[in-house]
């Protein structure tokens, strides 16, 4: 059985509404605290970075079912001005806002699956997975 | 026509407000028809009809005073929007039908019926709206300056040592707001070392460690050391997982722990004294 939910986001507030509805998803799931927390802060790195670099996106979450394996996909999409350097992008510390650039590595380590399709004005579409141990 | 009108809902006032009611009382999520005593829902159904009724215009003006009145005193009755909507929707309706039924309203002056009702429905349903969106705007901005007192106060705990507590989501309104009161407080309190305590943080992540980071930079530029307390198992974790460094400031799990370590810092500490 799938379940899916999203939430737009368009201000800083629906990333605090993303994050909130994959915490909930995630405990229902059956996520302990460290993971609940990791599940949350990967959501709040793909919605802010939509927030920032897109303006406007959607963040999708889904209970998965593969192989006897229970866990959570997140699903970042916009259409916003896509990333031109994916390798760059993936490398800790860069940034082109001014941040840490801690954000989308993060997310990677944070989660156990990932997956990042961008293009060039046309936007750009991360899948993360986490799986229940 | 207009008084026609007037008269023909007048007359018939009983069974407009009859067949008014059992239609609201199907509209879903309105406890107000369902819990209310009887008598009052007559008496509030009353006082609905009578302003509905004054509001239809006795010229093409739409009579402003009449208006504020039907505004004021709809609003005092607590229906939620959606359903004071409803109730003006099916209020008309209603009356279309009875007077349409007792032939006050013929083929013939179908037209004059539509220019009353362009002047009498719509201001009703604008005006309904503006007084609702007024006083949501209203209290939205009064929970955002509520919300901004509690947000991100610098309290003095002892001669030199300072701590913010923060409690909830650091967004970038905030993060500002966390940085002038830091700085400014650590100058006004002449405080040595100031406690940042994230106990109540919810989720940390880049940007929230990119502004405490940033704070505390800014804290140790006007001479002062910033502490990082109250960080949970689970938050270190994800910290860690995400690869921000903080090893540029102590960090502690809990603010009693950060306070015994401020002490040391500026070289004192508590001390028991025995009962006499």
């Amino acid at each position: 059985m799938e379940h899916r939910s999203s939430v737009d986001i368009y201000t800083e507030w629906d990333i605090v509404a993303a994050r909130q509805l994959g915490r909930n998803e995630a405990k229902k799931s059956g996520f302990g605290t460290v993971d609940q927390a990791r599940i949350t802060t990967a959501i709040s790195e793909l919605a802010r970075n939509i927030y920032l670099y897109a303006e406007e996106g959607k963040i999708e979450i889904t209970n998965v079912i593969e192989d006897g394996l229970i866990g959570i996909r997140i699903i970042a999409t916009d259409s916003g001005p896509g990333i031109p350097d994916v390798r760059r992008v993936m490398e800790d510390g860069f940034s082109t806002s001014g941040g840490l650039g801690a954000g989308i590595p993060g997310v990677k380590r944070l989660m156990d699956e990932f997956k990042i399709e961008t293009e060039l004005g046309v936007g750009t579409l991360v899948t993360a997975i986490k799986w229940l141990r | 026509m207009n008084k026609q009108m007037v008269k023909g809902i007048n007359q018939n006032v009983d069974e407009i407000i009859g067949r008014w009611q059992l239609s609201m009382r199907e509209e879903q999520d309105e406890r107000f028809f369902q819990f209310m005593p009887s008598d009052l829902v007559d008496k509030t159904s009353r006082v609905f009809a009578e302003l509905m009724t004054s509001n239809i215009a006795e010229s093409d003006v739409v009579n402003r005073e009449k208006l504020n009145e039907f505004t004021e005193r709809v609003v005092r009755f607590g229906w939620s929007i959606k359903f004071v909507n409803k109730a003006i929707d099916n209020f008309s309706d209603i009356v279309f039908q009875i007077l349409e039924a007792k032939e006050i309203i013929t083929n013939d002056n179908l037209r004059a019926y539509l220019d009353i009702y362009t002047n009498w429905i719509p201001p009703l349903r604008e005006s309904i709206i503006e007084a609702y969106s007024t006083e949501y705007e209203r209290t939205i901005d009064l929970q955002k300056i509520a919300l901004q007192e509690l947000s991100a106060s610098l309290i003095p705990v002892f001669d030199k040592i300072s701590v913010m507590p923060l409690v909830g989501t650091i967004d970038t309104e905030r993060a500002k707001l966390i940085m002038e009161n830091l700085l400014e407080g650590v100058v006004k309190q002449q405080a040595e070392v100031v406690l940042l305590d994230i106990t109540g943080v919810p989720v940390v992540d880049t940007m929230v460690a990119h502004h405490i980071i940033q704070a505390a930079d800014a804290v140790r530029l006007i001479g002062a050391k910033c502490m990082l307390v109250g960080i949970r198992p689970e938050i270190a974790q994800t910290i860690v997982t995400l690869g921000i460094h903080l090893h540029e400031f102590t960090t502690t799990s809990t603010l009693q722990r950060g306070m015994q370590e401020a002490l040391m810092l500026t070289n004192r500490k508590i001390v028991e004294v025995d009962k006499e």
